[in-house]
């Protein structure tokens, strides 16, 4: 039994990092006492896999975690009520926000997720001239961009990733932008966007607003809402 | 009185918010761990902001902090937060905006706080005590603080020789905080309440110096001759000669953390800590941490357990760690490991033990708790020879290491690690080579077991410290310390399994320049710090020419500071301090050690008054008055190694969830 849990990261511990999130996950697990199964072996770790990483000091609303659970202890898991008591486990601006029940069977959430919606602000900039250079960006065929991996140099192109850009509700002090990224064959990063953009901008506050999940429909779906797998909806409590 | 879940976002929140995306680790200054307080401030209320001068992934685990911090947030007339040094990225932005040490409870400015008490556990920290000082907006002399600013104390094994920081802090605690932070909180909650007037300052601190445990440098002058101390006088006839340190007499009492922090972000001890007793008795003369500790004090094993098993449902760990200085000597360690091991299942919690005492009934023990994972495992003998072991009364045979090594190989375990000092009194070439020769026959041991073990042979240069039998020692030049590690170096070279490690000479030095200094040091660490040196317990900033430097702007010798042997006569920077141990006592046993006699453990012998329980009217507290089985080591029975239990054990049970044990050398090397 696979357990798919959406959360949102707010306030000052969107300042801890990916690695440290997981770690907050099984502690808080473990004190939910939820029956999470282990894995085999020398090392038994709890079987958890996590969703696209997000970058240290990026808030989200959502964020997700798939937990499978030792079928042999889940007589009487009462789902409804799981949000709310995780929630109790975690540290102030972490809040599981759903459970849904799925399978094993369900595709990882790093295979299925296609794109994220961003909301990305940045400070005393001018809405017009980005408008402009987002035009421009837009515009154009590839947009050839150099990053460090391992050590190594990788040019690659971030056009095809940048699903759509837009600048947004007026906000204080700034300009607030909405963008959609697309996350196969690679995220792409809300900072490579902004650094390809002419003049290039430097991001304030990032809020990843939705992950989704493209059909074979054509269509995009919360990761919530759908089994890969069977395309049929799931059980869904909040 | 305070809330876990209130989300505090005060005005120096806001201004140091956009910069942390600028620093590495921003987490480190958020807070928001489970365990963290929001206490409520205000005029009957005295507010300690409890800060680690270092960096927040070493300070944060830190239990004495956690323990003050709690009992100080428990009283109603009380408020404790808590503060790290922020790392050199953001300390560069701080300064630039202008934004000063803050509480990362709840980014209250440090300046807002009544104390600002800071854990002193490394000589090396020093420079970061200061500069935080600084950044709290507080004149780093305790001379130029005006009645408003916070007072300065400082607490932890250094405080034993504050003096070459005595211009820079107002109090000094020696000793158990426990009692003595409610003492001090009442006391300034009266002057607090009077409103701090122009001028009570100095009687404040002439009421705290009266507080038994309690050292304020500034109620003290210090006559010189020439180069030595002449006297060590109180100003005034109220202020004690002497300043005794405190004691806890029964752990029981105090079953702190009850709340342990639970960090958001990875810290050096990221697991539970369980305190299962305080003080040694081993008498290993090298040991700063056993001398001033004394008497032993351990936790009832029931409530042993029971903090264990509520500590790892509170905080959702899988690993406790079992904290003293011999966890192996705690009489109630079988009863614990039981308790710990049935109650949370086999697979679900490992249990580490910080300090492996060299035996196989130990490594039995440890084998009973990891069961999975027997990667590596420590011990530390020390020294390389019996002779050199006697000298500093670590009363290991080789026949107890060969023991406790065959049983961990035999039982899974691949990596040893050793840990030795070397520069010891009287040590010979021939001493330090035994150091090899011992890491190669563990190797060898290990071959019967395994088709590549290895030994890692960690060495550390020697620094005398204060309050041990030590203390008159002059400390081997940095040079004799390198030559020693070259010629282990070179005797071990094309030695397979053998890896050699070493501890910086030149941090040796550095240390050993402030660990035994007088109060002329002040100048030196100033000097150090206004060049930038901080961190210097990294090596990425540490800089051995700084402190040279620092001593030859101040006129002052190294030679007479560090590398000299002092005489018994000579008026010692921390004579008026004590850890209980009478002076006599220390210089007897120093002359013993250079006879090379070995002194057994007081606990299982008749008492050689040492003065830590006659002085104070305390006793050891024991659960059990046989000495612990296994090893002969200065028990003053002669056990066979391994005694009772078998020391080939056949690996067994279920494999479950475990984690390497490890073992640190005790504070003293």
């Amino acid at each position: 039994m696979r357990l798919r849990i959406s959360f949102s990261k707010h306030g000052k511990v969107r300042f801890t990092s990916h690695r440290d999130i997981a770690r907050i996950w099984e502690r808080a697990l473990r004190r939910s006492e939820l029956p999470v199964a282990y894995s085999e072996g020398f090392n038994p770790r709890p079987k958890l896999s996590f969703g696209l990483a997000l970058s240290t000091g990026h808030e989200s609303n959502g964020e997700y975690i798939d937990v499978d659970l030792d079928p042999a202890r889940v007589d009487g898991l009462d789902v409804d009520g799981l949000a709310v008591l995780l929630t109790t486990h975690l540290p102030v601006g972490l809040t599981a926000t759903g459970v849904v029940v799925g399978d094993r069977r369900m595709p990882s959430l790093q295979q299925a997720v296609t794109s994220c919606t961003w909301q990305i602000d940045v400070r005393d900039a001018d809405p017009i001239m980005i408008q402009q250079s987002i035009d421009r960006l837009l515009e154009r065929d590839e947009v050839m961009v150099t990053r460090e991996r391992k050590g190594k140099e990788i040019t690659d192109d971030l056009r095809p990733a940048v699903l759509s850009l837009a600048v947004g509700s007026p906000i204080e002090n700034g300009v607030r932008l909405i963008a959609e990224l697309g996350t196969q064959p690679r995220a792409a990063r809300v900072s490579e966007v902004l650094s390809a953009l002419d003049p290039p901008l430097a991001e304030d506050k990032v809020l990843r607003l939705h992950q989704w999940i493209q059909t074979d429909d054509g269509q995009r779906a919360d990761p919530m809402t759908v089994s890969a797998a069977s395309s049929a909806p799931l059980e869904v409590s909040a | 009185m305070s809330t876990a879940r209130a989300s505090f976002d005060g005005p120096l929140w806001t201004r140091l918010e956009p910069l942390l995306p600028q620093v590495q680790k921003p987490a480190r200054y958020i807070g928001c761990e489970d365990g963290m307080q929001t206490p409520e401030h205000g005029p009957g209320i005295v507010s300690w902001l409890m800060t680690y001068p270092d960096t927040y992934e070493i300070g944060l685990p830190n239990a004495g902090l956690q323990i003050l911090y709690e009992i100080v947030n428990e009283r109603p007339d009380g408020a404790a937060e808590r503060s790290y040094a922020p790392w050199v990225d953001l300390e560069a932005l701080m300064r630039r905006d202008g934004i000063p040490l803050f509480s990362v409870d709840t980014h209250k400015p440090a300046g807002e706080f009544d104390v600002i008490a800071f854990n002193l556990s490394a000589e090396l920290t020093y420079t970061n005590l200061i500069n935080c000082i600084d950044l709290a907006g507080v004149p780093i002399h305790s001379i130029r603080r005006s009645d408003s600013d916070p007072l300065i104390a400082v607490g932890g094994h250094c405080t034993y020789n504050p003096e070459p920081i005595a211009e820079f802090v107002d109090l000094v605690v020696l000793g158990d905080g426990e009692e003595v932070v409610g003492e001090i909180t009442e006391l300034l909650r009266e002057w607090k309440r009077s409103g701090k007037n122009s001028g009570t300052r100095e009687g404040v601190l002439r009421e705290l110096s009266k507080i038994p445990g309690v050292y304020v440098p500034s109620m003290y002058d210090v006559e010189y001759d020439g180069e030595f101390i002449a006297a060590v006088t109180p100003r005034y006839g109220d202020v004690p000669e002497k300043v005794e340190k405190r004691t806890v007499a029964d752990l029981a009492d105090w079953p702190y953390p009850k709340q342990q922090l639970v960090p958001l972000t990875e810290v050096v001890h990221d697991r539970l800590a369980v305190e299962v007793f305080r003080g040694c008795t081993r008498g290993c003369r090298f040991c700063q941490a056993g001398m001033i500790t004394r008497p032993v004090r351990e936790r009832p094993a029931e409530q042993v357990s029971r903090m264990i098993s509520e500590g790892l449902k509170r905080t959702g760990y899988d690993e406790v760690s079992l904290t003293s200085l011999s966890t192996a000597d705690f009489s109630g360690i079988e009863k614990v490991v039981g308790d710990t091991v049935s109650d949370a299942g086999v697979g679900q919690v490992s249990v580490a033990l910080p300090s492996l005492r060299v035996d196989a009934f130990t490594v039995g023990i440890a084998a009973e708790l990891q069961r999975a994972r027997r990667t590596g495992l420590t011990f530390a003998p020390e020294a390389g020879t019996w002779r050199m072991r006697q000298v500093i009364n670590k009363l290991i045979r080789e026949e107890d290491l060969y023991g406790a090594v065959e049983s961990a190989y035999s039982q899974g375990w691949r990596r040893m690690k050793l840990y030795f000092l070397t520069g010891l009194p009287t040590e010979t070439d021939e001493d330090t080579l035994g150091i090899a020769e011992l890491g190669r026959n563990c190797v060898e041991l290990g071959r019967k077991h395994h088709k590549s073990p290895s030994v890692t042979v960690s060495v550390g240069g020697f620094v005398p410290k204060p309050q041990t039998p030590f203390q008159w020692f002059g400390q081997n030049t940095e040079p004799e310390l390198k030559r020693k590690v070259e010629l282990l170096k070179e005797d071990l070279r094309g030695t397979k399994g053998v890896q050699l490690k070493w501890h910086d000479t030149r941090a040796s030095l550095a240390e050993g320049i402030t660990s035994r200094g007088d109060r002329r040091l002040s100048a030196v660490i100033e000097y150090v710090w206004r060049r930038g040196g901080t961190f210097q317990e990294w090596s990425e900033h540490f800089s051995i020419d700084l402190w040279l430097e620092a001593l030859a702007a101040c006129s002052l010798d190294v030679e007479w500071y560090v590398y000299r042997h002092r005489t018994e006569d000579e008026v010692l920077p921390w004579d008026h301090l004590s850890a209980g141990l009478h002076k006599d006592f220390l210089w007897q046993d120093w002359r013993d050690a250079l006879e090379e006699l070995g002194l057994e453990d007081c606990r299982w012998t008749p008492c050689y008054d040492c003065g830590a329980c006659t002085g104070y009217g305390i006793e050891h507290v024991v659960a059990s008055a046989t000495p612990p089985a296994g090893g002969s080591q200065g028990t003053g029975v002669d056990l066979s190694a391994g005694g009772a239990v078998p020391v080939m054990l056949q690996p067994k049970r279920t494999v479950g969830e475990g984690k390497l044990a490890t073992a640190s050398p005790g504070a003293g090397s």
